[in-house]
């Protein structure tokens, strides 16, 4: 039995520091390897629960990554596993970026080092733009007049109100929440995120 | 102290960014560079990049990397320690909740509801960045001197590739840098 359980807690370990040394493209992708891992081929967790579980790593703030390691952890070994997977997963980033920023402070005032960073600041500027209009077309599509204007309203608010971006989040969130309450109790009729939920459920399944 | 301001700030960070991937980086915006001014504009710009080119989500990294350009080492473990244990916490709680009564449509609702004003705290610092890297002063202003014409159509053919030819990202940056390598090269001659 305990032999099991530090077998469980090692391959929590193995996996999650493997995962996250290796995958780029960030937490969506890191959240799909890690049911492939401990559903497909540990069989440790079954599908309909992994999909739960992967809605608590993304619904939930902060690193979707790290939030995929905790939940898994969690749910295989309780609070060790969770411990374990965290320091597995936040591992490589510490230890690739200690490096990159020892290296940064030394190479960037060298001119060629200089000139490449600077033109790639246009292109990660292309990259937002292009992951903006993605987002920004996905909200305008659900036609959702509510969305729209909390979307406006959050842009203007911050980039021409500076107010502070904990604060915008707080007040939707408050305000998203008053509003699925009152979606919730008025039985019947066709709340504006059912749709957009179940697809995204056929999405992970896919 | 340099080490609970580092990870009271991201702490906020690892709070306060619902949705994942870019999500955080308006709040890392507010924090290192409106708030605290640990970084530049340029620096931070070329943290997303790092970021965007390494393994790692982007909050971890810029903790990481804030941390040591500010305090060393130790300054690294106080930003990460920081912007992960909210994760701990709330997907712990939560993972417990779920586990007992197998709900979570209210969750999921209002983070459906977040998603209009967290495209839009991403929109506002991908502008940031443009202007920083359009503008020669770091400033939005239209005269015809102060606009760097060589980024604006580093910008231009980037978003081709990206949205017509769909090439990776990565690659995408890096040709961008090394047109203005290119460049740098040609005005030494």
């Amino acid at each position: 039995m305990e032999n099991q359980k530090n077998n469980v807690l090692l391959k929590l370990f193995t996996s999650t520091l493997y995962l996250s040394t290796f995958t780029f493209g960030g937490g969506y992708v890191i959240v799909t390897l890690l049911k492939d891992r401990f559903v497909d081929h540990y069989h440790w967790i079954d599908e309909e629960e992994m999909l739960d579980l992967v809605a608590i790593a993304q619904s939930s703030p902060g690193a979707i990554a790290v939030n995929g390691a905790i939940v898994v952890g969690y749910k295989l070994a309780g609070i060790p596993g969770v411990l374990i997977s965290v320091l597995g997963a936040v591992i490589p980033p510490m230890v690739i970026l200690s490096l990159v920023s020892m290296c940064y402070t030394a190479f960037s005032t060298n001119p060629f080092i200089a000139a490449m960073l600077s033109g790639m600041r246009a292109g990660v500027g292309a990259v937002i733009a292009s992951v903006v209009w993605d987002m920004g077309r996905n909200v305008v599509k659900t036609k959702d007049w509510v969305n729209i204007a909390v979307m406006l309203i959050s842009f203007c608010a911050s980039y021409f109100g500076g107010v502070n971006v904990v604060f915008i989040i707080l007040a939707v969130a408050l305000f998203g929440m008053i509003r699925s309450i009152i979606a919730g109790k008025s039985a019947g009729t066709t709340d504006a995120f059912s749709s957009e939920k179940r697809s995204e459920k056929e999405g992970s399944h896919s | 102290m340099i080490y609970l301001k580092l990870f009271l700030s991201f702490l906020q960070i690892g709070a306060f960014s619902f949705g994942g991937g870019y999500a955080a980086m308006p709040l890392i915006q507010e924090q290192v560079i409106t708030l605290n001014h640990w970084l530049t504009m340029d620096t931070f710009t070329d943290l997303v990049t790092i970021a965007e080119m390494t393994p790692g989500p982007i909050a971890v990294n810029a903790a990481t990397f804030v941390g040591t350009q500010v305090a060393g080492p130790l300054g690294a473990l106080s930003a990460t320690a920081g912007c992960i244990l909210p994760s701990c916490v709330f997907v712990t709680l939560l993972a417990w909740v779920y586990t007992r009564y197998r709900n979570l449509a209210l969750l999921q609702n209002t983070l459906a509801s977040l998603r209009p004003a967290v495209v839009a705290m991403i929109a506002k610092a991908g502008l940031t960045i443009l202007i920083s890297a359009f503008f020669l002063n770091g400033t939005f202003s239209l005269a015809l001197s102060n606009v760097s014409i060589r980024m604006v159509c580093y910008f231009i053919i980037a978003v081709v590739l990206l949205r017509k030819a769909k090439w990776n990202p990565i690659l995408v940056m890096v040709l961008c840098g090394v047109f203005e390598v290119g460049y740098y090269i040609l005005t030494i001659l």
